[in-house]
C-alpha cells in the first residue's frame, strides 16, 4: 500500500532533503506508516512521535485533511493512496 | 590558555571565549538556533573537549546533541540519545541536566530529566539508559512537578565511591551508595512550605544542591525557601539562612577547591521571584554558611529578572571564576570568586544553564 507523506521544510533533511515522500506502509493505520518511517528514517519519526507512540503534543498530522486527534489518533486508517501531512501546531515563543 | 563559556538559553546555544585569563570574552552564536538549551556541560576528559546540550526542538521533542568541534558541527545520535524504554509508559519531555562523572570514568555521563528520572550514558553522552532504581523507587508516583515541571536536576556523582546523590522538585534530596540500584530520601531539616507537614521525608522542592570542596558529606542546598548545609551527607540538614536578605532563589554554587565557600544569589520569595529591591546580587559564605557577604561590584539596580537553577557555575581555576545569567538574557562572569563582575553578554534569550571550563 502507498502513502504520500508531506512534511515541512524543516523536517525534509531528516527525509533526505525531500518534502514529498511516497511511502510503501506495511500495515493501513498512521501508526504503521509512522513505524515504517521509522525504520527508513529514525530521526524523522522521532520528532513526529514521542516514545509511548503518540503524536507529539505540537505536531498536527492529517490523513486527507483531517487531523488525526479527531479520528482515531495513531490508529486512523491510511488506505492506498491517502495522502499525510505532517503540520508543527500553532505554539512558540 | 582559553577559558570557554557555554550559554544556554531559550532559543539557543552561546559559546563565548577569553584569551586573557577571564578578563574580557568574545562571544560566538547563535548555536542551535531556536532550540531550548535547558542543559549544558564541558566535558574536558576526553582528547577534544565536549559540549554536551540537553535541547528541546520545540514541536520536535526532546534530545541530547553534541559537538567535539566547539560548535563546528553538532552531533545527534540516530535513534534518539535519551527515550524511555517502552514498558515505562512514559516520555522524555525535557533534559534538565547534563554532568559527566569523574576523569576515573572517563565516559561515564549523568543525565537529569523530566519527568522525575535519572539516566547514565556510558559512551560519552551519545546515548543514555534509564537508572531503573530511582524510576522504580516506591516514592515516584507522589512526587509532584513543580512550575517548571516535575525533574531530577541535580546529578552529584562521588569521585571516590559509588555514591550518586540526586536532588529534584519535587521529591527532594535522595542518595544510592551502590551506583544507582537502590535510593533512600535525605532531606531530614529541610522544610516544606506548601504542604501540612513542614517536615516531610520527601517531597521537597529542592532546587539545587553542590557539594563543599572539603567532603563529599558536606553540601549546601538552595531550596524552595531555605539555604540548608548537611555534613553526613544528607542524613540532616541545617539551615545556614541567616544573614542572607530572602532565603528564596534557584541556584548555589560551592568552591572547586576552598573548603567553606558557596555563593547564592537570592531571590525575594516563590511568588516573587525577583532580586530584593531589584539589586541583582551575588551572596558569598567562607564559613560554611556561617556569614554572608553581599557582593555586587559590577552589577545592576534596577534589576528584576531572575537566575534560574543551572544559570550559576564556577570554573575550576585556583582563583575561582563564577558566572551567571539571567532571564533577561544578561551574563555576568568574575575572575575573582564574585568580588567583581563584568558583562560578557546581554540581550540574549533568557538564559537556562552555564557551564565553564579551562580548555588544555
Amino acid at each position: 500500500m502507498s502513502v504520500e507523506v508531506i512534511l515541512p521544510g524543516v523536517l525534509a533533511d531528516l527525509a533526505g532533503g525531500s518534502k514529498h515522500l511516497q511511502v510503501e506502509v506495511r500495515g493501513a493505520t498512521v501508526a504503521d506508516l509512522l513505524d515504517t518511517l521509522a525504520a527508513d528514517h529514525p530521526l524523522l519519526a522521532r520528532r513526529i512521535r514521542d516514545e509511548t507512540g503518540q503524536v507529539r503534543r505540537f505536531v498536527n498530522v492529517y490523513v486527507d485533511g483531517d487531523d488525526v486527534r479527531f479520528q482515531q489518533g495513531v490508529a486512523t486508517p491510511i488506505p492506498d493512496g491517502t495522502v499525510v501531512q505532517v503540520l508543527p501546531s500553532v505554539a512558540g515563543g | 590558555m582559553t577559558d570557554l563559556l557555554a550559554i544556554g538559553t531559550r532559543k539557543g546555544l552561546w559559546l563565548a571565549r577569553s584569551e586573557d585569563d577571564r578578563r574580557s570574552w568574545t562571544l560566538d552564536g547563535p548555536h542551535l538556533l531556536a532550540q531550548e538549551v535547558a542543559a549544558v556541560s564541558i566535558d574536558t576528559r576526553r582528547p577534544r573537549p565536549r559540549v554536551l546540550a540537553g535541547i528541546q526542538y520545540g514541536h520536535w521533542g526532546p534530545t541530547v546533541t553534541w559537538t567535539d568541534d566547539l560548535g563546528g558541527s553538532w552531533n545527534e545520535t540516530e535513534h534518539g540519545a535519551i527515550h524511555f524504554p517502552e514498558e515505562a509508559g512514559a516520555a522524555v519531555a525535557r533534559v534538565w541536566q547534563l554532568r559527566p562523572d569523574t576523569a576515573e570514568r572517563p565516559d561515564v555521563v549523568w543525565a537529569g530529566a523530566e519527568p522525575q528520572s535519572l539516566w547514565r550514558s556510558t559512551d560519552g553522552g551519545c546515548s543514555f539508559e534509564l537508572v531503573r532504581g530511582l524510576w522504580d523507587h516506591p516514592h515516584r508516583p507522589t512526587w509532584e512537578p513543580g512550575g517548571g515541571g516535575g525533574a531530577v536536576h541535580t546529578v552529584l556523582p562521588d569521585a571516590a565511591s559509588d555514591r550518586v546523590t540526586v536532588a529534584m522538585s519535587t521529591g527532594g534530596v535522595y542518595v544510592s551508595e551502590d551506583g544507582g540500584e537502590k535510593w533512600e530520601p535525605r532531606n531530614k531539616g529541610i522544610t516544606v512550605t506548601f504542604g501540612p507537614d513542614p517536615l516531610p521525608d520527601y517531597g521537597q522542592c529542592v532546587h539545587k544542591v553542590a557539594v563543599d570542596a572539603s567532603s563529599p558529606d558536606r553540601m549546601y542546598a538552595q531550596n524552595h525557601f531555605g539555604v540548608f548545609r548537611t555534613d553526613d551527607a544528607g542524613v540532616s540538614w541545617t539551615s545556614i539562612a541567616d544573614g542572607l536578605p530572602a532565603d528564596f532563589g534557584f541556584p548555589i554554587v560551592s568552591s572547586p577547591h576552598t573548603s567553606g565557600t558557596a555563593w547564592v544569589i537570592p531571590l525575594v520569595a516563590d511568588m516573587q521571584r525577583v532580586p530584593p529591591d531589584g539589586r541583582l546580587r551575588v551572596h558569598r559564605t567562607r564559613d560554611a554558611g556561617g556569614t554572608w557577604t553581599e557582593l555586587g561590584d559590577g552589577l545592576p539596580d534596577g534589576n528584576w529578572s531572575a537566575v534560574m537553577r543551572d544559570a550559576f557555575c564556577a570554573d575550576d581555576h585556583d582563583t575561582t571564576g563564577l558566572y551567571f545569567g539571567t532571564r533577561d538574557g544578561c551574563v555576568y562572569a568574575s575572575a575573582d570568586e564574585g568580588d567583581t563582575f563584568t558583562l560578557v553578554a546581554d540581550h540574549l534569550p533568557d538564559v537556562l544553564a552555564v557551564r565553564a571550563a579551562a580548555l588544555p
